[in-house]
């Protein structure tokens, strides 16, 4: 009896995490899988919308825009986790070394980072703008024509783009600083003793021990990336055409202006289909290693014994 | 092979100086040991002859070619450093081979070489493992034959051996002392461990404090120490230190009162100061009875055939190292004898040998 109680005594504390946890994260969840099977508009109560099965989901297969916006979401994010990435870590390259300063460039390096998004996209639509922006004015001053910053298609991609890479390349460059500075300092010295120039030390030692980091590092900017909502909103509100409209700002439309919840949703749940893979990913990587580095070390108690 | 010779090298970092000016040559094909205490600037004069740090003065010439400034890789070195510094990611043969790799070398010809070296050091059946997979002593002989493959002119050890346990660094000294023989290179090995540079120096340099105190053979440095801080690092127990007042032949101190040999009073007998430190190593004092000195015994420390008595000498802890057949209870007291023609002088205030 009593060491049942015991047994059970965890979970007894474990219980107001838990309930917090439903209420929060899983009563939404399944509220919002449920409502995807609604033909929901926003005047109605839940109880009072219509049930369609999955048509929601049968019509999202044909809807062009959704597609488009899919697509858009999906170039946008792999786009600029590369770029993020290659810059990042370039940068993390260059700047590990012992400066004057560091620490205060590491924190300048990081403001981009804490600034509410919503203000991100403010400060940049304003240095899109057409006439008083800053970037046009100096393309102006240069003796330049004035670029269609936000008012063409491709120019908007490609704006939207340059700010999510400003915004996020120091994370990035944070984490990759972080992992090179705790390689093995006597490994790089062997390496330079063996002969490896500066480019053959990056290539052949500090990236490939970098790379459990590199991975992690991805994945997560990969999965935020999917969800980019405020900056672009503020900036393009998804527009010219459907040039800039990634996935959640096409669900915070559906949901406010077409007033198609259950639509949303399912929209919703998609992109949450998307994102578990990723994540899924993640964690078998972070297995597959941590069961790599068990072999090693029972390889090792064999050897040993 | 070359003749290496360090010129007026020193090394400061920022405002602090780690190593104030020094000169040293270390003749071709020798093997040579820095020793000393941590932080005396051995590894730092190491890593300087590596090319790991830059000077911050003088400079370091191969023959007659300056290397001080040049990268570690023009200069024709290999080294073995204290924690391995295996490459993690590689496997043991592609950590062995990393630096013929980076010269392009022909395939057949890098995989002969690996193949040779791991023979010799035993851990051919190695080379598929990753460094993570095999214990401190493996590593430690993987560490050894990447710095063999490359064929260096000069070997560099930094405290090679700290990190094994007692057993397998012996057994790794005994090695390395083959190897010594066997490869005709120039090597030079730091340590803190006097017993590995007595063991493997065919020149031992004393170091302390970034100064060189002393530098020659395991022999000259145990039996000519040139003071007091040589005569107490080299020689295991180390040797016993009493203050001691000259008075003619004799030198006299709180519980002793021992003649000097002729020789030794001459020299004292010039010396600047009367107070003196009287050095005398634990093999020089041995039970006598009805002997001048008179020792009490607080620890008996049991060695095999040897044992080591802790005695108080007045305040002064004094060591002897006697045979076990003559052990005797803690807690004792017994006359000594000293061999007087093994006592050494240093000035009190100096430490200079007399």
């Amino acid at each position: 009896m009593l060491a049942n109680a015991n047994r059970l005594t965890p979970y007894l504390f474990l219980a107001p995490a838990a309930a917090v946890m439903a209420i929060a994260l899983l009563y939404p969840i399944g509220y919002m899988i449920y409502a995807s099977f609604l033909d929901w508009n926003p005047s109605q109560r839940i109880g009072e919308a219509d049930w369609v099965g999955l048509r929601n989901y049968a019509n999202l297969l044909s809807d062009a825009a959704f597609r488009e916006s899919f697509w858009v979401t999906i170039k946008f994010a792999v786009l600029v986790v590369s770029i993020e990435m290659v810059l990042g870590v370039g940068l993390a390259l260059l700047l590990d070394r012992e400066l004057r300063g560091m620490t205060l460039l590491r924190t300048v390096f990081i403001l981009p980072m804490m600034i509410a998004p919503i203000v991100v996209g403010l400060v940049w639509r304003y240095m899109y703008h057409p006439t008083v922006g800053t970037f046009n004015k100096v393309l102006n001053d240069l003796g330049l024509p004035s670029a269609p910053w936000l008012s063409d298609g491709n120019w908007a991609f490609a704006s939207i783009v340059i700010a999510d890479i400003w915004q996020w390349t120091p994370f990035i460059f944070i984490l990759s600083l972080a992992a090179l500075q705790s390689l093995p300092r006597s490994a790089m010295e062997a390496a330079r003793i063996d002969g490896a120039t500066g480019w053959q030390l990056i290539w052949h030692i500090k990236l490939p021990l970098m790379l459990p980091v590199l991975i992690v590092t991805a994945l997560l900017r990969l999965i935020d990336a999917f969800k980019v909502l405020e900056v672009i909103l503020v900036m393009t509100n998804g527009g010219p055409g459907l040039s800039t409209e990634i996935l959640a700002l096409r669900i915070s439309r559906t949901a406010s202006e077409f007033r198609e919840l259950g639509y949303a949703a399912a929209m919703s749940n998609l992109l949450l289909i998307l994102l578990l893979f990723l994540t899924l990913a993640m964690f078998a990587y972070t297995k597959l290693t941590e069961a790599r580095a068990a072999r090693l070390a029972a390889a090792k108690e064999v050897e040993v014994g | 092979m070359p003749r290496i010779v360090f010129e007026q090298v020193e090394k400061s970092f920022g405002r602090t100086q780690v190593l104030p000016p020094l000169d040293l040559t270390l003749e071709d094909g020798e093997f040579t040991v820095l020793v000393g205490p941590s932080g005396c600037g051995k590894s730092t004069t190491l890593r300087l002859l590596a090319g790991l740090e830059t000077l911050s003065g003088g400079e370091i010439y191969f023959d007659d070619r300056a290397i001080g400034r040049l990268e570690p890789k023009e200069r024709d070195i290999a080294m073995v450093f204290q924690d391995y510094a295996l490459y993690p990611h590689m496997n043991i043969a592609r950590n062995m081979s990393f630096a013929l790799r980076l010269e392009r070398r022909p395939r057949a010809e890098i995989d002969s070489e690996v193949k040779r070296v791991a023979e010799m050091l035993n851990i051919a059946h190695l080379l598929d493992r990753k460094p993570a997979q095999l214990s401190g002593g493996q590593r430690q002989r993987v560490a050894m034959g990447r710095a063999l493959v490359r064929d260096a002119g000069t070997f560099l050890f930094d405290e090679p051996l700290s990190n094994l346990d007692a057993k397998l660094r012996a057994r790794m000294r005994t090695e390395l002392a083959e190897m010594r023989d066997t490869i005709d290179k120039n090597m030079i090995y730091v340590t803190h461990d006097q017993v590995e540079a007595m063991t493997l120096g065919d020149r031992i340099v004393v170091m302390n404090a970034g100064t060189i105190q002393q530098q020659g053979t395991a022999e000259a440095l145990f039996s000519n120490p040139v003071n007091r801080f040589v005569a107490g690092f080299i020689g295991s127990p180390t040797m016993n230190f009493l203050d001691g007042e000259l008075s003619g032949d004799r030198v006299t101190g709180a519980g002793f009162d021992l003649p000097l040999p002729a020789a030794l009073a001459q020299r004292a007998a010039a010396a600047a100061s009367r107070q003196v430190e009287v050095g005398i190593r634990p093999s020089s004092i041995m039970l006598d009875q009805g002997a001048p000195v008179e020792l009490r015994v607080v620890v008996s420390e049991y060695l095999g055939a040897q044992s080591v008595l802790v005695t108080r000498c007045g305040a002064t802890e004094v060591l002897a190292e006697i045979a076990s057949a003559d052990r005797i209870p803690s807690g004792e007291t017994r006359q000594f004898g000293v061999i007087t023609d093994d006592i050494m002088l240093f000035d009190r205030k100096s430490g200079e040998r007399i």
